[in-house]
């Protein structure tokens, strides 16, 4: 950052101590999430071991498992305790599926990736494809009816697109099936068929949000001084937007993406629902509905890794794209 | 001269900007000139004058909103204004070329400057890109820019605004086009750095034969380049002419008007209190200030560097510097809002405290900040009454009829009409906005004002009115103002003292008349030298800048500060020794290792053009 | 050097005009899908205060012999899973989602904003605590967050307003200190700050006045997305609790009309995204917000 004077290898450090710094931030902010996690489901009236045997259970009887499970210790040693578990992988026992918590996440996990992996492979490129359009053909027809659409689609609940789709692809139409079934040895077309409607609802959401941002972040980019010198240099629009305006645009399109995609591992939860999809968002609603706190504790904490780990890859994205950060 | 042998004629032209209700507001009517080939012509107006508008309708643009309406624009044999999209896009930057009033921002952060440079010529398969780079390079050293071969690969953060402009104008004169527009270049540069880049453009667009136009608000720049001169108001033609006749023999009496704003009188200085043994109204001692963390008294960015200065009651003292030399700082840093890293700042004897919550009440009463910029100074959300209310209330408690009165008197005193009080400040004209802005320092009843470049956002015009205001009310209320400007014929003109900083020192104090002539410090030397006159031949007759050899030891904090820009500087001696604090026989105090004979002999040469 | 022509239609209003005649002025500033969504905004307003006066049935009564019937001029909306009138619950309904949402997005809004203004005006300690704080939270996906605190502390009405208010405050804070730090380097306030003034007096008088615009659109958006979140929950049975019904409850209950195409389904999950649309609709119009985000559920 020193004025006139660059220095490669200086810059690439100044890069490269930038992105230790937001790596700490991002590792304070989850130790902070875990806090905050651990102390709202600590608050809990009553706890796992009454949850476990019941109502009939006697106090005793009560007494002897919390101490068992290590409840009878203070606050502060809990956290610890589940901290240090969460750390090995290891967040405790399922109450109501009286397995590991690990394992129960084991199972779903891969499902969740499966899917938010298929819908960001159709979200992404729809959703650059329609911002950019759209900031193109700013204030045109073409971009008022895209802005229309995409306004239209963020707005709506999903159960409403999953519901309608529902209705047009398996009931009226009889080409998908209403259920997405996950199972070992299906085809590729059988499996395509299944995902369809599941991918289709939640990119519906994603593409929307994505493309509106994209949008914004390129027509900030088109009131700058710059554009105007590169028209009037006589270059088109289409390459004063794909050469000039895009690399300048790449830190708020990204920061967008990695947004969009943190929302399909945790906002998947109504999608997974309609779909029976077997993922991690559901199991979420699963321990909810059952009080099952060490996992929900645990998925809770997947979703704000995830997160995390979506955003600090956007700030590394934008260093590495802004020549005053990252060196030469 | 025929209209045949005329490269460009633009006639009849007008250019609407939308208004409210879809209608549309003429912005630029009825203009016509014609530019012969080879000739430089200069639009000159205010904001406002349509220069800009007309100088991008010569390539076909227009920008948001705004609409080429009719008439017609001819570059050779080509109708620019019956072209259309693909068409307007092979004849810019290919033949017309266009540079921007900021580099800074015209050119692409995140592309380097090679790129950016050789885009349009490479990319229409005018040139090879190893051709284009060698024609870069070449104009990179015709336009002296320093390490010709290495500078394409920078990218904006790295590089100076007078290098950027001139990067700019290498990017324009890559496709030899015949027609080149410059659009205020130089009006974002410091008037040391302008002068270089001015002498650049002119050559190199006279060695490539091209004709140009010249844009700016500023005539004794135009007076440096321009063969023709074409005079604008509110977008329409006031006077047009050859530049010396326009210059020497103007006829029409708004371009009168701005040539006399344009050198403002100096103001007779009210009696100076005989020298007394009251302390002086302000003190500035030892000051030490800048951003991050302290470290042995001195801040990790260091803004300014043991500045001490004095105002004495019912004067004024003007602080005079470029960009980054710490200006701003230092009023702030008096008002508080900054807190010093060293060093004292005394209020009639009594220290002030470092930070806001440490002064009275009475303390901020009596020194009132006033802003450059009257947009961000007033509160977009207050009316009129209410911005000049809330000082009346704050410090003297009034209210209610007692109020308004008060209100109505300071519209009064400032020249504004009574109606205004109403009034949201969006709706008011700069000029207005500048003397509402001065009229809640007013409305304190201050003993001193922080004026931080008060005129420079406005228009020369009005900026004049408003120092002819300071002036009087000075006189009236008996007040004393630090004035910073950047404009030394400005400072020159209105304050009995001087202080010059260069990179946070204070390089340079005195009264004014210690300002005329020589012997002054290298740096004022320079500074005063390169404010361009206004008549033609100025720019020849000053002699390069030599250029200097860089250090042969590292810039250390103890040094003279002007040293790597100095061309007075004697090795072994400057690069080795913090300079000492001289006295000069007119009563100026610089910071120099020449003795005032020295200096004398140096700058010899120099005309006392802007004595007062 | 472009003229700038002054457009500002706010400040352009003379001091002398009526509020009528400003509201006109508004409105034709505004563009047809900006009237749009004002219609659409005001129509869901008037339902959620008025809507049981105008129900044409008792919300809870069994009404038709048919479930799932289509519409007739009996039953316009047709008839739910028990063969109750589909209007009427839908009336009941929209009370419950604009009411809990609206509160809600006030809460998040009023509390983000207040808090903002506290971090900007105080000491940079102060500032750093709550940011780091509302980092944190924002750190956690609105829908987890929720459902978290809806599996620690149940979900009553008064809960799930705290909780969907709890869940958007951090984004709501976000916007407001951004605009807040901002207005707070203005020379104005600086000028205010030089004058000697308080922090209380800053914050309200100089900086508040000037980021009102901004924060009201955010409110918007905070009250699309609770409503989104709101119906979501009671969508999968973990909002608003049976006897109450809100628009997400309805679709709830007669998910097993879905193979039928049953309006008892359709109608609620419309009237949710007619609502949203509306107020997105309204928001993107707004002058100066056209290209502000509307993202980020």
């Amino acid at each position: 950052m020193v004025h006139g004077t660059p220095r490669n290898r200086s810059g690439i450090a100044a890069a490269g101590r930038l992105i230790l710094r937001r790596l700490g931030s991002a590792l304070l902010t989850l130790l902070l999430v875990s806090l905050v996690v651990f102390t709202i489901s600590a608050l809990l009236p009553g706890d796992a071991a009454e949850e476990t045997l019941g109502q009939s259970a006697t106090p005793e009887a009560v007494a002897a498992l919390r101490h068992q499970m290590g409840l009878d210790q203070p606050a502060h040693l809990r956290y610890v305790r589940w901290l240090g578990g969460m750390i090995k992988g290891d967040p405790g026992q399922s109450l109501v599926a009286n397995m590991p918590v690990g394992q129960v996440i084991a199972g779903r996990l891969p499902n969740s990736l499966t899917l938010a992996g298929l819908t960001a492979a159709v979200a992404i490129p729809l959703a650059l494809a329609i911002g950019i359009l759209s900031a193109l053909y700013r204030d045109t027809g073409l971009d008022r009816a895209l802005n229309l659409m995409t306004l239209g689609m963020v707005a709506v609940p999903e159960f409403l697109v999953a519901t309608i789709a529902v209705l047009v692809f398996s009931v009226t139409l009889r080409w998908l099936p209403s259920i997405t079934v996950v199972r070992e040895g299906i085809g590729w077309a059988e499996m395509l068929r299944g995902y369809a409607m599941p991918v289709m609802t939640l990119a519906c959401v994603t593409v929307a949000q994505m493309a509106r941002m994209t949008r914004a972040a390129v027509i900030d980019q088109l009131s700058r001084p710059y554009v105007e010198m590169a028209l009037l240099k006589g270059l088109s629009p289409s390459r004063v937007v794909l050469v000039h305006v895009l690399p300048n645009a790449v830190a708020p399109i990204v920061n967008a993406m990695a947004l969009s995609l943190s929302y399909l591992l945790g906002g998947a939860v109504i999608v997974e629902t309609i779909f029976n999809y077997p993922g991690i968002a559901s199991l979420m609603v699963n321990a909810v509905t059952s009080r099952d706190m060490p996992l929900l504790q645990a998925c809770a904490m997947i979703f704000c890794t995830a997160y995390l780990l979506l955003m600090l890859a956007a700030d590394v994205c934008a260093i590495l794209a802004n020549p005053r950060l990252r060196g030469q | 001269m025929g209209a045949a042998q005329d490269h460009v004629q633009v006639s009849g032209l007008r250019i609407t900007a939308p208004a409210a209700g879809g209608q549309e507001t003429p912005i630029v009517s009825d203009v016509d000139f014609t530019i012969p080939r080879g000739q430089v012509l200069a639009l000159i107006g205010e904001s406002g004058s349509g220069k800009t508008s007309i100088a991008q309708a010569l390539m076909g643009y227009a920008r948001g909103g705004c609409r080429i309406a009719g008439g017609g624009v001819r570059v050779g044999d080509t109708e620019i204004l019956t072209l259309d999209a693909s068409q307007l896009r092979t004849v810019r930057g290919s033949r017309i070329a266009y540079v921007a009033q900021s580099a800074a921002s015209a050119f692409n952060l995140s592309r380097t400057i090679m790129d950016q440079v050789v885009e349009t010529a490479v990319g229409r398969g005018l040139i090879s890109r190893p051709a284009a780079e060698a024609k870069a390079v070449s104009l990179f050293r015709a336009l002296a820019l320093p390490q010709p071969e290495a500078i394409g690969g920078r990218y904006v953060h790295q590089l100076s605004g007078g290098q950027l402009q001139r990067l700019m104008a290498a990017m324009a004169l890559m496709t030899d086009p015949e027609l080149v527009i410059l659009d205020e270049p130089t009006t974002a540069l410091d008037v040391t750095t302008q002068i270089d880049v001015l002498r650049a453009f002119k050559r190199v667009v006279r060695q490539q034969g091209a004709t140009a136009l010249y844009v700016s608000h500023d005539l004794a720049v135009v007076a440096q380049v321009a063969d023709r001169i074409v005079v604008l108001q509110r977008g329409r033609i006031r006077e047009a002419g050859d530049a010396t006749q326009v210059l020497e023999r103007p006829a029409d009496i708004y371009t009168r008007t701005l040539m006399a704003a344009a050198r403002p009188p100096a103001q007779a200085s009210p009696q100076r209190p005989a020298p007394q043994q009251a302390p002086p109204l302000l003190e500035v001692r030892g000051l030490t200030a800048g951003y991050g963390r302290v470290e042995a008294g001195v801040p990790k960015i260091p803004v300014l560097r043991d500045v001490t200065l004095s105002i004495a009651k019912g004067t004024t003292l003007g602080v005079i510097g470029e960009s980054g030399s710490g200006k701003s700082t230092l009023a702030r840093v008096i008002a508080g809002l900054v807190a010093p890293a060293g060093g004292q700042v005394l209020f009639q004897g009594q220290p002030l405290a470092p930070t806001l919550s440490g002064r009275t009440r009475e303390q901020f009463q009596r020194i009132q900040l006033v802003f450059q910029n009257a947009d961000t100074a007033l509160n977009p959300a207050h009316t009129v009454s209410r911005i000049l209310g809330r000082p009346l209330a704050f410090y003297h408690g009034m209210d209610g009829r007692a109020r308004n009165r008060r209100v109505a008197e300071l519209l009064d005193l400032t020249q504004l009409p009574a109606g205004l009080a109403d009034r949201h400040c969006g709706e008011l004209s700069g000029g207005q906005k500048q003397r509402v802005n001065l009229a809640r320092a007013l409305a304190a009843d201050p003993h001193l004002i922080l004026c931080d470049e008060v005129t420079s956002a406005l228009d020369t015009v009005v900026g004049t009115a408003i120092l002819d205001l300071l002036a009087e009310l000075r006189r009236e209320l008996d007040l004393s103002y630090l004035f910073i400007s950047h404009d030394i014929s400005t400072v020159r003109a209105i304050c009995d003292d001087i202080a010059v900083l260069y990179a946070g020192q204070k390089v340079e104090m005195g009264p004014r008349n210690g300002f005329g002539d020589a012997p002054v410090h290298p740096y004022t030397d320079l500074l005063i030298g390169s404010v361009p006159e206004m008549r033609r031949g100025w720019l020849e007759e000053k002699e390069m800048a030599a250029t200097l050899p860089p250090l042969a030891t590292a810039q250390s904090a103890n040094l003279c500060c002007f040293l790597p820009r100095c061309a007075a500087r004697v090795e072994g001696l400057c690069d080795r020794l913090p300079p000492p604090r001289i006295v000069l026989g007119g009563g100026n105090e610089l910071l120099c290792h020449h003795d005032g004979q020295a200096l004398q002999h140096l700058q010899r040469g120099r005309q006392s053009a802007i004595s007062p | 050097m472009t003229p700038t022509v002054p457009l500002r239609e706010e400040s352009m209003a003379k001091p002398a005009s009526t509020a009528a005649s400003r509201v006109r002025h508004w409105l034709s500033g505004l563009s047809t899908s900006g009237r749009v969504g004002l219609a659409l905004v005001i129509l869901w307003l008037v339902l959620g205060a008025a809507g049981p006066l105008l129900a044409p049935y008792d919300v809870g009564a069994f009404v038709s012999p048919e479930v799932f019937d289509g519409m007739s001029t009996r039953h316009w909306l047709g008839s739910d899973y028990l063969g109750r009138d589909v209007l009427s619950r839908l009336l009941s309904g929209a009370q419950y989602t604009v009411g809990l949402a609206l509160a809600s997005a006030l809460l998040a809004s009023a509390t983000g904003a207040g808090l903002a203004l506290t971090a900007t005006v105080s000491p940079r300690w102060v500032d750093e605590v709550i940011s780091r704080f509302m980092d944190t939270l924002i750190s956690i996906p609105s829908k987890v967050f929720a459902l978290v605190l809806v599996a620690a502390f149940g979900s009553s009405l008064a809960l799930l307003l705290l909780i969907a208010a709890a869940t958007y405050t951090p984004g709501a804070f976000r916007i407001a200190r951004a605009l807040a730090i901002n207005l707070n380097q203005m020379d104005y306030v600086q000028v205010a700050y030089a004058r000697g003034e308080g922090r209380l007096y800053i914050a309200t008088a100089e900086i508040m006045p000037n980021m009102i615009h901004p924060v009201l659109a955010d409110f918007g958006l905070r009250f699309v997305f609770i409503v989104l979140l709101l119906s979501g929950l009671s969508f999968l049975g973990l909002g608003v609790q049976p006897p109450n019904a809100d628009l997400g409850s309805l679709v709830r209950e007669n998910i097993s009309g879905l193979g039928d195409g049953a309006l008892a389904i359709l109608a609620p999950a419309m009237a949710i995204a007619t609502l949203t649309i509306g107020v997105n609709l309204l928001i993107d119009a707004l002058p100066g917000r056209g290209r502000r985000i509307t993202g980020g559920r």
